[in-house]
């Protein structure tokens, strides 16, 4: 039987339209931290944008549509099982067409429809595992595998790991969650924890895991976003965490975007960093800030990560 | 008082008499204060019908006003004015003239899902502000707000392209909302975000601006999203009865409207 470990060892790559621009860091620490695990990836061939929120809102079978491309590309001119994305917002939206395909006849009928006028295979519900970075590492490598691998660590680095809204709500598009030992949980999410407690982390008790930082509104509702942002930042803070750790493009550009605007037109400065995990993760295997892309975010850690012993 | 209530004790709908005696007891004051009598007689019936017509409304009739979503909102924890439960209460029963009042604050959604992952029933009211938001623009009762502009231009980038380049959604949104790019807290993130980076890698991000990024071979995947999307306005018109309020709107202005058409 093919184990969850043997299928991730070779996954098709699903960057997404951020990870090419602000995410840039998020794309190249992902890649990196693959080649230092021993991990492939297959960038998706021709991808296109999963629809994101923006197109949702516009007609949620489009963005169904949109996503299932991306599927069908994997599945049928790659031949590949698994689609891993690192972007919350191309994670979800996946998962959420996959659902659709596999429940909701009217979907089925707008993919099938957009595709054959399109020129491209209908994507079928099932011919792909769409999974997140976290699981890749988690299913792929695994916690003890991770620590095998360590060159450095993060030598008690307090981190508050911040998951978002995408990557576990609603409950019903993730059907492998809440499964018990070892699956991860939509309702107090820990694989990041997991993660970064094996790579030497201290993990601080941050209840705001899974709060909104208002990305959807980040710049046509922006004193919104920078109140949610602000909230998360001083609740970081006051948990003890030095290092806010992030998933998602969104979300890390938010924070990073509404820390400076909350400074600069609100007066409240914050001092956390913040950092994707893959980040941390690659630090801690021994690759440089730079091969990691910490000069790429906009919140300045490197002092900081080199006085830790970190980098 | 249930909120849907709360409507009949605002201050326009209280009468307070100075000096009442009612069968011989005076009731003068603070016992004399009564809600008015009202006829609502202004529900639009097909309300219900034609939130469930838009994207994300399907559910909404299936809602048992357990209050949830209301409870689990984030933006209603920073804005307790914003809050689903009644909204969808609103739509059920009718009452346009009601949410109307709420009209400038409902597009401020923030999709988190809290709601959907809450609700008992399937409602999906992250949908339903969705939909309520569509209505409430497609019937004219508000301009296109900020988000849907945004959403506008983002999607016209991926129906035209395949995919989006930032920079260029960023520029173009504040263009079509008249913002200036000139904000200190703006500057400041440019700055910092420039700071370590390589000249290469600006130059990538510079071009990326002019030159969109692209997926190769969309030219058929566009023509059938244009094509989807003429024909699904076309069947939301039709079922808010935006044809039939246009051409009631010509009939009423009569004259004017013939007058204008003899001149031009």
């Amino acid at each position: 039987m093919t184990t969850a470990k043997d299928k991730y060892q070779k996954v098709a790559y699903y960057p997404g339209c951020a990870l090419e621009g602000t995410a840039h860091s998020y794309n190249r620490s992902t890649q990196q931290v693959g080649k230092a695990l021993g991990l492939d990836l297959v960038e998706v061939k021709n991808w296109n944008c999963c629809g994101a929120m923006e197109v949702k809102n516009i007609d949620p079978k489009l963005q169904t549509y949109l996503s299932s491309r991306v599927m069908a590309i994997a599945a049928t001119e790659m031949k590949m099982d698994v689609v891993m994305a690192p972007c919350n917002g191309c994670y979800h939206n996946l998962k959420k067409a996959e659902y659709d395909l596999a429940h909701d006849p009217t979907s089925v009928e707008v993919v099938d429809r957009l595709s054959q006028k399109a020129g491209h295979a209908t994507y079928q519900a099932g011919q792909v595992e769409t999974i997140h970075a976290l699981d890749w590492i988690m299913h792929g490598i695994g916690e003890d595998g991770l620590k095998q691998r360590l060159k450095g660590s993060l030598q008690g680095l307090k981190v508050a790991n911040y998951y978002g809204c995408m990557y576990t709500r609603p409950r019903h598009i993730f059907p492998e969650k809440d499964k018990g030992p070892g699956t991860e949980s939509t309702f107090k999410p820990h694989f990041m924890d997991d993660l970064l407690g094996a790579a030497g982390a201290v993990n601080v008790e941050f209840p705001l895991k899974t709060a909104c930082c208002g990305g959807a509104h980040t710049l046509s509702d922006s004193d919104t976003s920078t109140k949610l942002v602000l909230n998360i930042l001083r609740t970081a803070e006051a948990a003890g965490a030095e290092v806010i750790a992030t998933e998602c493009p969104t979300c890390h550009s938010g924070l990073e975007m509404h820390q400076v605007r909350a400074e600069k037109k609100f007066n409240q400065p914050t001092k956390v960093k913040i950092l994707y995990f893959t980040q941390l993760l690659g630090l801690a295997l021994g690759l440089s800030p730079r091969e990691v892309g910490v000069h790429e975010n906009i919140s300045d850690s490197l002092a900081f990560l080199r006085e830790k012993g970190i980098a | 008082m249930p909120i849907h209530e709360q409507s009949l004790i605002r201050p326009e709908n209280l009468t307070t008499h100075d000096q009442l005696v009612v069968d011989g007891v005076d009731v003068s004051g603070h016992w004399s204060t009564f809600i008015q009598t009202r006829v609502v007689s202004d529900y639009n019936e097909a309300m219900q019908d034609e939130i469930a017509a838009l994207p994300g409304g399907e559910n909404v009739h299936r809602c048992w006003q357990c209050g949830s979503c209301t409870n689990s909102c984030t933006v209603n924890a920073i804005n307790p004015e914003f809050n689903p439960r009644h909204w969808i209460y609103l739509v059920r029963i009718g009452m346009e003239s009601e949410i109307l009042r709420d009209k400038d604050i409902i597009w401020q959604c923030v999709s988190c899902n809290k709601c959907t992952y809450a609700c008992p029933r399937d409602v999906v009211p992250e949908g339903v502000m969705k939909a309520l938001s569509h209505w409430l623009e497609l019937k004219g009762h508000v301009k296109p707000s900020p988000s849907m502009v945004f959403d506008e231009v983002f999607s016209e980038q991926v129906f035209q392209h395949g995919k989006i380049e930032e920079g260029r959604v960023m520029q173009r949104f504040f263009k079509r909302t008249g913002q200036s790019l000139n904000q200190p807290w703006l500057i400041e993130m440019i700055k910092r975000m420039l700071r370590h980076l390589p000249v290469g890698m600006l130059t990538k991000l510079g071009l990326a601006t002019l030159v969109a990024p692209r997926t190769s071979g969309w030219s058929g995947a566009r023509a059938a999203i244009e094509e989807y999307v003429h024909e699904q306005e076309h069947k939301r018109r039709r079922a808010l009865g935006l044809d039939a309020l246009i051409e009631a709107a010509k009939r009423d202005a009569g004259p004017a409207t013939a007058g204008e058409g003899a001149r031009s």
